[in-house]
């Protein structure tokens, strides 16, 4: 079982979806703290739920103020870097360009995208999650390799 | 789960007590500040990890409320640069400014003009996110650092100082590394300091406690002595500038480096601040610029204080102010003799109403006054909060203002423009100011002759701080003339100003030398006096006297009360060139009020403004030159908070900016001529 949690967790490094500071962040974990990436990460997602229903709404609205988007942008890009969510960093900085070139078109692809690598990093990371605590709290501590 | 390869940490060992290191710096008590929940969070455990006491809050606001409830709560604040509510930027200042603890900036931005901007508000570091726990480990160093300053400073540690002055040199190169191969000499300081400022009472017994928390002097920067700090800086280079060295060339006794390393901060901030005020000023300085207010210049000058008095005294910009300030020797005349611009303040109390520079006297005396506050309000490094309080001390009798303030507040004038002669912003400190301003005023030599003028200048309110600004004002290009003189004129006031005149005279702008001369006369009575003597020199005087009076008249109704009175300052600025004066004295103003400005206190004004802006400062001088003598812009100057420390830099950055030698130029100015 820990053998699996640890091969998942490679996997999700290998390919692109976390990054070292998630390792930072694993190291933060001690047993005063046993579930404190769990936590940040399910903080992390929520706040960035909300802010992706931010820019839904600003940008369905069609007005497409770029200063604000940026902004948004600016704001998800912190959260997603804190956390080493490498994939949808890029899109958020793949979006923040399109907003300073005012491709109002690029911006909402490039939106689409984010959306779809944020919720994919949720699904890889509640199911990681889930099954490290199955397996014992010493697992997710492990760097991988 | 903590690898030890992770090089975590100095010793890339555990945190688990901080064994590796000392364990001092644990319980350092850090506030973060950040919006993002995801990363207080994640900054929360890390910093935690690193045995501190953490406490962390979303919003700017708050962290301000918590940071004035608990004034000794808190060792070192972090903040994220982009929040909703306010920007770090603005609360680097204030914690700067307010509570005189070092702030860490971080952003997920790593580009290199938010970086810069981070260290020009004076900010201690500057972390990119993500942030590693690496980087947290060592924050304390900022916090040693910095205490140490203050204890080097500390006139008692007398011994001690130059044990840690060393030892400071040493951090400060360490701090690059960010490794604890200074933390031996770290540790020992921060040991002490903390010590003392836990108030725990070790065995230490060291004597760096006792004198480093007990007796702060307070230092009044008086336009003197902000002239001299300012030309010190700018010899040094506003990078380069360290307390230490700065006090070395200031060479003022009784001065420590711990006041100048906290007016240091201060300055810098209120260059930043200046830059970004330059439009405003622009507007101020110019209408000095224009005409004869070349003294008025130094107005303008003192406009630009106004963002300085927001707190910003970005020290770069100050610097360069006082470097421009400086370049203008001729300007300021040592010999001349502050005090007369101390009587002068007295007795202009901002009551009288006469802010119209033809009484000279009077308006110059507001100015003082108002000076006083204004450099009260700059921080001299020992109580911010006293400046907040006194910011406009200028409304106490002018003798209550602290001269030693204004000239401060007139050095860092200076730089801002080179036009301002640097005689002018030392000058208005110095009228009122306390016994600094005398020791201060000595030093000055250097910055012009304006300074010197402040040393003589008894505590009494000639603070210069009022003729700085008309110093400043002078800086913008038209008016390079003056506004230093003015500066240093305030607190040399009177008796020299006739000779200081001819000074002025000699520099090559006009409105500097009338600017000088006016502040002279501005400063005590007699000032007034040359002004008027010397008809030529009018026109200077007034544009001098013009935004002294201002500023006299501005301070006085306006009871510098900080912010408010400035905006009420600044409205009444508006109605006229003296108006525009006062605005600043609310902050700056005090050195406008010399009263040199006697004459058109419009165009004064406008230098002033644009002074302060640092690199507005620069800015507004060509604005100002646009302007002709209209004072509006001092008006806007004078919204921004008008704290004494703003307004000090303000000022200061006035005097810097324009060149002295302008202002003093008597010659062909009239009162009844300044044009407005």
């Amino acid at each position: 079982m820990q053998r699996e949690v640890a091969l998942i967790k490679q996997s999700l490094f290998d390919q692109g979806y976390l990054d070292e500071q998630f390792m930072e962040l694993e190291e933060l974990q001690d047993d005063a703290n046993p579930n404190f990436v769990e936590e940040v990460s399910a903080l992390y997602f929520k706040d960035s739920a909300r802010l992706i229903n931010n820019i839904d709404q600003a940008l369905e609205r069609g007005t497409f103020d770029f200063n604000r988007l940026d902004s948004y942008m600016h704001q998800f890009k912190g959260s997603s870097t804190s956390i080493g969510a490498s994939k949808v960093k890029a899109e958020c900085t793949t979006f923040r360009e399109y907003c300073r070139a005012g491709n109002a078109e690029g911006c909402l692809r490039t939106f689409q995208q984010l959306k779809k690598e944020h919720s994919t990093l949720r699904k890889k990371l509640e199911h990681y999650f889930q099954l490290a605590r199955q397996a014992g709290p010493k697992e997710t501590a492990r760097r991988p390799k | 789960m903590i690898n030890p390869g992770h090089g975590r940490g100095p010793d890339s060992g555990t945190t688990a007590g901080g064994s590796n290191f000392d364990p001092f710096p644990a319980n350092l008590r850090v506030l973060v500040v950040d919006d993002d929940p995801t990363c207080l969070m994640i900054l929360e455990r890390m910093l935690r990890t690193c045995l501190y006491r953490v406490t962390r809050c979303n919003r700017a606001e708050i962290a301000l409320s918590l940071l004035r409830k608990n004034k000794n709560g808190f060792d070192i604040v972090i903040s994220d640069v982009h929040m909703p509510d306010m920007d770090g930027f603005k609360l680097l200042e204030h914690v700067g400014l307010e509570m005189d603890l070092p702030v860490i900036m971080m952003s997920a931005d790593d580009s290199k003009s938010v970086v810069l901007k981070g260290v020009t508000h004076g900010a201690v570091d500057y972390l990119i996110k993500p942030v590693r726990i690496e980087a947290l480990k060592n924050i304390w160093q900022h916090v040693v650092r910095k205490k140490r300053n203050d204890w080097n400073v500390s006139e008692h540690s007398g011994g001690s100082i130059e044990d840690t002055g060393g030892d400071r040199d040493r951090q400060q190169q360490q701090r690059e590394d960010a490794d604890n191969n200074s933390s031996s000499i770290n540790e020992g300081n921060w040991r002490s300091s903390r010590k003392r400022k836990e108030e725990e009472v070790d065995e230490q017994g060291d004597d760096k406690e006792d004198t480093s928390s007990l007796k702060k002097p307070r230092v009044v920067w008086s336009v003197e002595l902000h002239q001299q700090f300012v030309a010190a800086v700018n010899q040094l280079g506003v990078d380069k500038a360290v307390p230490k060295k700065i006090l070395e060339m200031m060479n003022v006794p009784g001065l420590t480096r711990e006041n100048v390393a906290s007016h240091l901060q201060k300055y810098r901030i209120y260059l930043r601040r200046l830059g970004g005020v330059s439009q405003h000023q622009g507007n101020m300085n110019h209408s000095f610029m224009t005409g004869q207010d070349q003294s008025f210049g130094h107005l303008s000058s003192l406009n630009g204080f106004d963002l300085a008095v927001a707190g910003q005294l970005p020290a770069q910009s100050l610097a360069q102010f006082q470097a421009a300030g400086l370049g203008r020797p001729t300007l300021t005349k040592p010999g001349l003799s502050v005090s007369p611009l101390v009587d002068q303040r007295t007795i202009f109390n901002f009551e009288n109403p006469k802010i119209r520079f033809g009484d000279g006297q009077g308006p110059m005396m507001n100015n003082g006054n108002k000076q006083m506050n204004l450099l009260h309000g700059v921080p001299t490094g020992m109580e911010p909060k006293q400046f907040a309080g006194s910011h406009m001390r200028v409304q106490q009798q002018m003798t209550g203002v602290r001269p030693g303030q204004n000239v401060q507040s007139s050095g860092m004038m200076l730089p801002v423009a080179d036009q301002l002669p640097r005689g002018g912003p030392s000058m208005l400190p110095s009228l009122g100011q306390q016994p600094i301003l005398s020791s201060s005023a000595s030093r000055r030599s250097d910055l012009t002759g304006a300074v010197a003028v402040r040393n003589s200048i008894p505590e009494t309110n000639s603070r210069v701080l009022p003729t700085t600004h008309s110093v400043f004002n002078n800086f913008p290009s038209d008016l390079p003339r003056n506004s230093f003189p003015l500066k240093s004129a305030p607190g040399i006031s009177v008796p020299v100003s006739a000779s200081y005149q001819e000074e002025v005279n000699s520099s090559d702008a006009k409105g500097g030398s009338s600017a000088a001369t006016a502040a002279t006369a501005g400063f005590g009575n007699p000032s007034y006096d040359i002004f008027n003597d010397f008809p030529q020199h009018q026109q200077h005087n007034n544009n001098i006297s013009n935004k002294l009076n201002d500023w006299d008249l501005r301070n006085m109704g306006l009871a510098f009360s900080s912010n408010q009175d400035a905006a009420a300052a600044t409205a009444a600025f508006s109605s006229s060139s003296s108006t525009q004066r006062k605005r600043w004295e609310t902050d700056a103003t005090v050195v406008a009020e010399h009263g040199q400005n006697i004459q058109p206190p419009s165009r004064n004004l406008n230098h002033l403004n644009h002074v302060y802006m640092d690199g507005g400062s620069v800015r507004v001088k060509s604005e100002r030159v646009a302007e002709t003598m209209t004072c509006p812009p001092a008006n806007t100057l004078f919204e921004e908070q008008y704290n004494q420390e703003d307004l000090m830099s303000a000022f200061l950055k006035q005097e810097g900016i324009p060149p002295v030698d302008n202002e003093f130029d008597f010659d062909g100015y009239s009162i009844d001529n300044i044009p407005v």
